[in-house]
């Protein structure tokens, strides 16, 4: 198992996310920066919705108490093993004994552990996803022990070369697609909408981000309707609000834009004051 | 009775349909046999077909190659389908205990609308509720059919902690609080039974279509189901099934 020494700032475990539960109200969860977490699964020869460990901002740290092997991926959090530096996106072996720390991120704001096999958590509504009360906890804690099947240290199962496209933690576009209420905005809304610079407000979390500055809205509030990760809401008071991995299933505030899959998993890397700029697509 | 509706992509994996913008039972009755013709036709692709008052959001756990053909043989199963008269629909009788330690705001509401408490509970008992969708938080139910005389706006200042099973009451709307939560809503009794347990699958024994009705209880009652509950010895039967 993996003794968890320190937790870190916001430390989840993370898999794809529960799909099928939306119609009971419950959120779908999932890796945050899909791209990235789905990489370091690629490498191991993992399934790609295999459990890891996900860390926000300021990593943790955790002591393997079985060989396996592992990759790192996501913001670069000057990780030690053992108090030497190691690589990211790249399978490392790891013996009994030995100690992972993650420091803080300076460019990106989530960065993924994965070893062979996943995490061997509890799984409910078919997800191992952390949500209370879905889950019992939010995060992982101090004291915590993952399971994992233990592995040969020394078997790397990538011998293709595959490279991690750092343009999402580097990017700061997100592609949109319109909103099944963009067309209600005016004329004057829409330009401001998709030209203007946008910034990551200090409410950001799993569940939404909240972007700066206020917009003048013209829209009313909607009868409660189906959202989805990515939706763009605009609150009646101009707030644009980009719903995220915990979202609620519906909403009532006017869907605007959507972003793509692979801009969820860009704005996953931001964090408060990043600056990003809306872009969209046919 | 076939409406007009409005099909659309949304992102990259998901189509909605759209029905008029309004509450109305007839429209959730056509939503719901859609949603049942869309699930016999849709078998070998993984999706998840959700509904509210109004849409239905059809969500791939995969990219979807040609919307456009999609969206086409939908609109053929929508125009082509039976109108289905019966349907598995259930009703629910949830126990609700009224007293002013588990209805916080049984007080205040009554003073605001000029309704004793023993009118107010009747009205609120007396009506059979129409679920229309879960959403909001895991086990909410959107239900329809609230008495006018018992709409009241929403609290300016939101209540932080609003306890689990607490029965509320929000503009037009009822509702049952499925887990601790902050909300806005006057709250005006407590249900010890659990509408949604993470543990079973499906997680909610109540679906979208499905009648609810509230039934005051005493305390005492309240706290033999809760006691019963606790230890599983306690399942809530439908009063009525195909309803």
């Amino acid at each position: 198992m993996l003794k968890v020494l320190k937790p870190g700032f916001y430390s989840t475990i993370q898999d794809f996310g529960r799909f099928g539960f939306r119609n009971y109200g419950v959120p779908v969860s999932g890796f945050m920066d899909a791209y990235s977490a789905q990489f370091a699964n690629l490498l191991l020869g993992n399934d790609m919705d295999s459990a890891l460990i996900e860390m926000t901002m300021i990593g943790g740290e955790f002591q393997f108490t079985k060989p396996t092997t592992m990759v790192i991926s996501g913001a670069v959090m000057n990780t030690k093993l053992n108090n030497s530096l190691v690589k990211q996106n790249e399978v490392i072996g790891v013996e009994k004994n030995d100690i992972i720390s993650f420091g803080k991120t300076k460019t990106g704001f989530r960065t993924y552990l994965a070893i062979k096999d996943g995490f061997k958590t509890n799984e409910v509504l078919e997800s191992q996803s952390q949500y209370s009360p879905i889950t019992e906890f939010n995060t992982i804690s101090k004291g915590d022990t993952l399971e994992y099947v233990s592995y040969d240290s020394s078997y790397n199962a990538s011998k293709a070369s595959v490279k991690f496209d750092d343009s999402v933690v580097l990017s700061d576009i997100l592609e949109v697609y319109k909103g099944p209420e963009f067309n209600k905005l005016s004329t004057e809304l829409k330009t401001q909408l998709i030209n203007s610079e946008l910034k990551v407000s200090k409410y950001n979390n799993r569940m939404a981000y909240q972007l700066e500055p206020l917009l003048k809205n013209n829209l009313e509030s909607i009868l409660t309707s189906p959202v989805l990760q990515g939706t763009v809401q605009l609150t009646p008071k101009g707030n644009l609000i980009v719903l995220m991995r915990d979202c609620q299933t519906t909403g009532g505030y006017p869907r605007v834009l959507q972003l793509t899959e692979k801009s969820i998993n860009v704005l996953s890397q931001k964090t408060t004051g990043n600056i990003i700029n809306l872009r969209l697509k046919g | 009775m076939s409406y007009n509706l409005k099909f659309s992509r949304y992102g990259e994996r998901a189509i909605l349909i759209e029905w008029p913008e309004i509450i109305d039972e007839k429209i959730l009755k056509d939503i719901l046999n859609f949603k049942n013709s869309i699930k016999n036709y849709i078998i070998k692709q993984k999706v998840e077909i959700i509904n509210t008052y109004n849409s239905i959001l059809i969500n791939y756990n995969l990219t979807i190659d040609n919307i456009n053909d999609e969206i086409s043989s939908l609109k053929t199963i929508y125009n082509e389908q039976n109108e289905v008269e019966s349907t598995n629909a259930s009703i629910w009788e949830i126990p609700v205990c009224y007293n002013t330690d588990f209805g916080q705001d049984l007080e205040d509401f009554s003073n605001q609308k000029k309704l004793s408490k023993s009118e107010i509970i009747e009205l609120h008992s007396n009506e059979i509720y129409t679920v229309y969708f879960i959403g909001f938080l895991p086990g909410f139910l959107y239900l329809g059919g609230l008495h006018p005389k018992l709409y009241l706006d929403r609290k300016s200042t939101p209540n932080l902690n609003i306890k689990k099973g607490s029965v509320a009451i929000g503009g037009q709307q009822t509702g049952i609080y499925p887990q601790n939560s902050p909300g806005g809503w006057h709250i005006i009794g407590r249900t010890p039974i659990e509408l949604f347990v993470p543990s079973q699958n499906p997680p909610c024994f109540i679906k979208a279509g499905d009648k609810v009705k509230f039934r005051p209880i005493e305390e005492s009652e309240y706290l033999d189901i809760e006691n019963r509950m606790s230890k599983s010895a306690y399942q809530l039967k439908p009063i009525k099934q195909n309803a």
